[in-house]
Order: structure tokens, then C-alpha cells, then sequence
């Protein structure tokens, strides 16, 4: 009852000074709609790099050279290549969980055909390649057994390859010159866009990896080995029977590490939200940066309101407020500024987000709990600012306060 | 009747310290006020008035000595307590009427009643309009203080003194701030209130003020050097009317 006297007292006075209460709030609805904004931007970029991975195919397991450091990082993964095509063929062949194994073999080359000149990355790899990554073939054909066999010149290009050499032109049936070797093109890959960092997966040759080994690689071993299960919830089993089946072919002892690394889409996304995180933790601190900022600016403000109304606070403890009651005038006037300011920072901070998104193009997400934390927030920044103030409010002398002009 | 004395201190003193030199401001008070009294408290400036009302109205405490107000020591009292003390039982009015701005004229006669921490706070609406028809002002209710003028708001801060329905009132030179006509007026509502069984107490420096009183308390250097009864009190409201005060003869 008394409380809910001194709140409606607190009230009265933030109404009576509007511009000092908007100029107080401001700073407070500039950070509380920074951090909105920030986060904002930071879970939009984590919800897309998800978006890309899911796209990459969910029942995709990596299998690259070199070991594994604790924390999942890939400790000079390539340095040391031991896997081999043999490998994948024994994969092929032995583990039982496994629908698709294809070796990768990267090779940059340059292109001519078609209308000009193109610099791309060819990869050499099996018939399993389109069911692994999901992709089909937008025309023509994917190659056979027999072209992988023969290691016949023959290419298949990715989107963005066909329309700079062939521009609106069907390229199936042309040739082109891969490191001044003559390739055939039997397929154009389907359109797939970009990957989670942001690279053109069209902007691809895909050839027999027996061709690219013995034409432009010329390497004995490869850098990769994809492999594919037939559903989601077979992949942990299934990496533990790659585990199994390389160590043995690796001819590993008990006590000797993996001399492999085994990943999944999850570890993957894993690892790219933790980056996303790290990226919105360190927006979000920025942005509280300038909640502080806010909540100073609060401080400030009520130090120079009580020094402006000491008459009024002798008054009031002339005529019997405790100075517990002046104390919670205070405290409530300055929450209620910064919870308002809180609130108008939150329709900012959506707007904000909107407005950028649009602007930039980027995803932003706002979510409801940062909202929550960050209306919880600046209540919090208006009591724990406010609380100096309305202490040097409380303690002050009656007569003094009085007698103050 | 009630005879226990609204006012009774002895041997009060109050000594400031400035640096290393102390400031005898009262040096030895013994005054008792009964009930229904209305005691001028006179001095030259200096003399420790301020001083002393401070103490009575329990905004201060004495360096040494008692006071008893209403029959109730105030000895060791801390700060709530005194607070409670002077919104129970006690009313001011001050030189400069001190009232809060952009607060209109009900709302600040209502504050003491807010912070009345017994029942009522209730009817505290009621309470403070009938505070404020009795200084004739029912109908300024919902001005602010600076619609008002310099008697007018006097009244209003008389207002808020009365709305408790404190058993003493104090008055630091009320009408300091105010021409001779309209400090009349205030000086009429006092004799007013006293009729009516207030008990008050008033600081002047003017011996033309302090004779509309009924007793009259002088001041020198913390010391009470005179404490008369006025003979033949002025009535203030009559004097209004004489020729001197009427508004075409000034
Ligand atoms: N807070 C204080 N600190 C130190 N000295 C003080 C303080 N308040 C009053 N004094 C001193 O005490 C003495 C009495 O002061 P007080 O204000 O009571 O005088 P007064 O009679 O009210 O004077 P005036 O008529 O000018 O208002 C003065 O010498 C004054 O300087
Ligand atoms: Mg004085």
C-alpha cells in the first residue's frame, strides 16, 4: 500500500519532466536496441550457415587424412596423406552401413572452350558422387563405370562453369581443353548455390577420378573420401565401422592414433555455430557496451535531479517521509525510466532488425529470450545506477535540504 | 482541560562545530508552551531563533538538555522516528512557503498525509480539500503554485500544515516573503486558528508582527532575555478593515 503510494508519486514525477525523462530513456533505448539488433544479426547468420549445411546433404560422412586433436579441430589434416583410392574401395566393399563411397581429388585447372577461358577446381570422383551429395544432372549424363574404368577424358560441369563458357548454349556434347587436354562434356550439373562460407558449389568440373589421377593430379594419394549412410540415424554406427575397417587398413597397433579423421554434417555445424556463437556473443557485448553507456547516463541524470530537487526532498522529509520513502521514489523513478526505455528499445531493436535486413540482405532473427534478457537487463542497469542517487536522496539533512536554494 | 505542555525544554542547548571553533547557537533554553498558546519568538539575527525552531520541530536534534513535546521526550530519537514525530504532531510553515512545483495546490496539502503511516491516508483527499476551505482556498484547489500568489500560497503551505491536525505549529518568519497587507491576511488566519485551539509557535524580527501574538519570547546570543504576555493583543482581521489597509488608501 505504502509502496504502491510512492510508485504513483515516482510516476507523477517522471510525467512531470518529460524532455529530462525521454533524454534519460534514450541511451537506454540505444543499447537496448543495439544488443536486440546485434543478436539479431548474429543468430540470422547462425540460422543460415544451419540452412547451408542441411543443404550439403545430412547423411554425409567426411573421411580426410591426418589425426584429430582433442576439440575436433584437424590437425594438419592433408600434411601427411595416407588415404588412398584403395581405401575407399575397401570402404566400398566392406562396411555394411555404407550406400555411397566416393574418393575426392581436387585439381585447379584452367578451361578453355565454349566462348573463352575459365579458372575452376575439377574433382575426380566416383559414380557415388551424385547420391552422397544429392545432385543430379540438369542435363545430359552423369559418367558410367566404363568411363571411370577407361579413365576416359569425359566432364561433367557445374552450373556456374556452363554459363560462362556456354553462356544460354547446352554444352552437353562440346568439348573443352582442361589444361590443354581434350575433355568431352556428357552433363551439366543442377543449379546448388553457395556453401555456408559463402562459395559458388556450381562453379565445379566433375570428371572420373581415375581420369583427373592420371591426367591432371597424378598423385597416388587423395585428399578426401566421402561416403554416404541410408539414413541419418545409421551415420554414428557407420563412422565407427570406417574407424574399424581404416585402422586395419592402415595397419594401425592398439595404442597408435588415427592417422584419419572421420566427420559428419553435425560435427560440421557443430563447429560453424560455434563460430556463429562466438561471432553474436561478441555483437552482443559490443551492444551492452552501449547499454552501460545508457545506464551511466541514468546515473548521471538522477545525480543531477536530486541535487536539482533537494528542496523538494526536504519537504517531503520535513512533512514525515522516511528516508526509505525518498530511497524508493528514486529507485522506482529510475527502473521505470529504464524499463520504458527498455521497452521503446525493443520496438527499435525490431525495427532495426527489419530495417537492416532489408537493407543488407541478411538474415536476422529476433529471438524472445534476448528480448526478455535484455528488457530484465535494463530494469537492472535502472536499479543498480539509480541505487547511488537515491541513497545520497535519502541521506540528505532536512534542514540543509530546506534551506538548499 | 489538558495541561500538559506542548513545548517544555530545559537547559536545551545547540553547539555547531566550524572547524576547531564551536558555535554556541543556544546556550541554555528553558520555555515551556501550553496548549492554545501563540508565542512570538524575537531576536536579532543571530540570536539563534532558527536554531532553537529546528529543535522543535524535530528536524534537529540538541547538543544537550531535553525536550519534551506533547508530554514525549525526544531523547536518542534517529531519523524515522523524528520523521513520524513531525508528521504526527507537528506543522510548518516557512519564509519562503516551500512548496512543490508543477504540483497543484491539493496535491501538495495531501504529501504529509502520504507518508502518514497510519490509517489516514485514506480519506486523504477529503482531508486535504477541508484543509484547504479552511484557508479559503476550496477553489484554487487545482492550481499550481506559481498561478498563485505570494498569500496564496502562504495559505496553501498553512494548508498542509493543518491537514494532520498537528498538535503544534511552527512558523519560521511566514511572513517574510509577503507585502504588509498580505502578511496580515496570513497573520489574521493564524489569530484564526488559535481561537479555534492551535497551538502555535512564530520567529519574527518585527515588533509589529509579534504584537498579534499573546506572549512574546526574546532571543539574545542562545539566551532568553524576555518572556512577556502581550497586553492588549492586535486583531489582525479587525486592522485589515481599518482605513490604513484598505486597497484605495495605499
Ligand atoms: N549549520 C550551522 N553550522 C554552524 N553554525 C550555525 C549553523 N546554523 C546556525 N549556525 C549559527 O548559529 C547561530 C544562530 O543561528 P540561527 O540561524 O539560529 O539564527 P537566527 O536567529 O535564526 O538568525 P536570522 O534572524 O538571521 O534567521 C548563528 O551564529 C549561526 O551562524
Ligand atoms: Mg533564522
Amino acid at each position: 500500500m505504502r509502496t504502491l503510494v510512492l510508485v504513483k508519486v515516482a510516476l507523477q514525477s517522471i510525467r512531470k519532466n518529460t524532455l529530462r525523462t525521454a533524454l534519460t530513456m534514450l541511451g537506454i533505448i540505444i543499447g537496448v536496441g543495439a544488443v536486440i539488433v546485434m543478436v539479431a544479426v548474429g543468430l540470422g547468420a547462425k540460422q543460415r550457415i544451419n540452412e547451408k549445411i542441411q543443404n550439403l546433404g545430412t547423411n554425409m560422412i567426411v573421411l580426410t587424412p591426418g589425426a584429430t586433436a582433442p576439440g575436433g579441430v584437424s590437425q594438419g589434416a592433408g600434411s601427411f596423406n595416407r588415404l588412398t583410392v584403395a581405401d575407399a574401395e575397401v570402404l566400398r566393399r566392406e562396411a555394411t552401413l555404407l550406400t555411397a563411397v566416393s574418393p575426392v581429388i581436387f585439381a585447379g585447372a584452367n578451361i578453355q572452350g565454349g566462348t573463352g577461358n575459365w579458372r575452376t577446381a575439377v574433382n575426380g570422383v566416383s559414380l557415388d558422387f551424385p547420391v552422397i551429395r544429392d545432385w543430379r544432372v540438369a542435363s545430359g549424363a552423369f559418367f558410367d563405370a566404363g568411363d571411370l574404368r577407361a579413365a576416359r577424358k569425359v566432364a561433367v560441369l557445374g552450373a556456374t562453369v556452363a554459363r560462362s563458357l556456354f553462356g544460354d548454349q547446352d554444352p552437353v556434347g562440346q568439348e573443352v581443353q582442361i589444361r590443354n587436354v581434350p575433355f568431352r562434356i556428357i552433363g551439366v550439373l543442377a543449379e546448388k548455390g553457395q556453401t555456408a562460407t559463402g562459395a559458388d558449389q556450381d562453379d565445379v568440373v566433375l570428371a572420373p577420378y581415375t581420369t583427373v589421377q592420371t591426367r591432371l593430379a597424378g598423385r597416388q594419394f587423395i585428399p578426401q573420401i566421402l561416403a554416404a549412410t541410408a539414413s541419418p540415424a545409421d551415420i554414428p554406427a557407420a563412422m565407427e565401422e570406417i574407424r574399424a575397417i581404416m585402422r586395419q587398413q592402415h595397419r594401425l597397433a592398439s595404442w597408435e592414433d588415427d592417422d584419419f579423421t572421420v566427420r559428419n554434417q553435425a560435427d560440421l555445424a557443430a563447429a560453424a555455430e560455434g563460430t556463429t556463437e562466438v561471432m553474436t556473443m561478441l555483437l552482443a557485448a559490443i551492444a551492452s557496451i552501449s547499454l552501460l553507456v545508457g545506464g551511466i547516463g541514468i546515473m548521471n541524470i538522477m545525480l543531477v535531479s536530486v541535487t536539482e530537487r533537494t528542496r523538494e526532498i526536504g519537504i517531503r522529509l520535513a512533512v514525515g517521509a522516511h528516508g526509505s520513502d525518498i530511497m524508493v521514489q528514486f529507485l522506482v523513478e529510475s527502473t521505470v525510466m529504464a524499463a520504458l526505455g527498455g521497452l521503446v528499445g525493443v520496438g527499435v531493436g525490431y525495427a532495426g532488425a527489419a530495417l537492416l535486413g532489408h537493407a543488407t540482405g541478411w538474415d536476422t532473427v529476433v529471438s524472445p529470450p534476448t528480448v526478455a534478457l535484455a528488457l530484465a537487463f535494463s530494469a537492472g542497469v535502472g536499479i543498480f545506477f539509480g541505487f547511488y542517487p537515491a541513497r545520497k536522496a535519502a541521506n540528505l539533512n532536512p534542514i540543509e535540504a530546506l534551506r538548499y536554494e | 482541560m489538558n495541561t500538559t505542555p506542548v513545548i517544555r525544554t530545559r537547559a536545551l542547548t545547540k553547539t555547531y562545530l566550524m572547524g576547531s571553533t564551536q558555535v554556541h547557537a543556544l546556550r541554555g533554553i528553558d520555555l515551556t508552551v501550553s496548549p492554545g498558546e501563540f508565542v512570538a519568538i524575537m531576536g536579532a539575527s543571530g540570536s539563534g531563533k532558527s536554531t532553537f525552531m529546528n529543535i522543535l520541530g524535530c528536524l534537529d536534534q540538541p547538543t544537550s538538555g531535553s525536550y519534551e513535546l506533547d508530554g514525549e521526550s525526544t531523547a536518542g530519537l534517529d531519523r524515522d522516528a523524528l520523521a513520524d514525530i513531525r508528521n504526527r504532531k507537528l506543522g510548518f510553515v516557512f519564509q519562503g512557503f516551500n512548496l512543490l512545483a508543477r504540483t497543484s495546490a491539493l496535491d501538495n496539502v495531501e504529501l504529509p498525509l502520504l507518508y502518514a503511516r497510519s490509517g489516514r491516508r485514506r480519506a486523504a483527499r477529503e482531508l486535504a480539500l477541508a484543509a484547504l476551505a479552511r484557508v479559503g482556498l476550496a477553489d484554487r484547489a487545482h492550481h499550481h503554485p506559481n498561478e498563485l500568489s505570494g498569500g496564496q500560497q502562504q495559505r496553501v503551505a498553512i494548508a498542509r500544515a493543518l491537514v494532520t491536525e498537528p498538535t503544534l505549529l511552527l512558523a519560521d518568519e511566514p511572513t517574510g516573503n509577503l507585502d504588509s497587507r498580505t502578511g496580515m491576511e496570513v497573520l489574521a488566519l493564524f489569530q484564526e486558528l488559535n481561537r479555534q485551539g492551535i497551538t502555535i509557535v512564530l520567529v519574527t524580527h518585527e515588533h509589529d508582527i509579534a504584537r498579534y501574538t499573546r506572549r512574546v519570547v526574546e532571543l539574545r546570543d542562545g539566551r532568553i532575555i524576555g518572556d512577556d504576555p502581550v497586553s492588549q493583543p492586535g486583531d489582525a482581521a479587525a486592522d485589515l478593515a481599518s482605513p490604513a489597509f484598505l486597497p484605495q488608501a495605499v
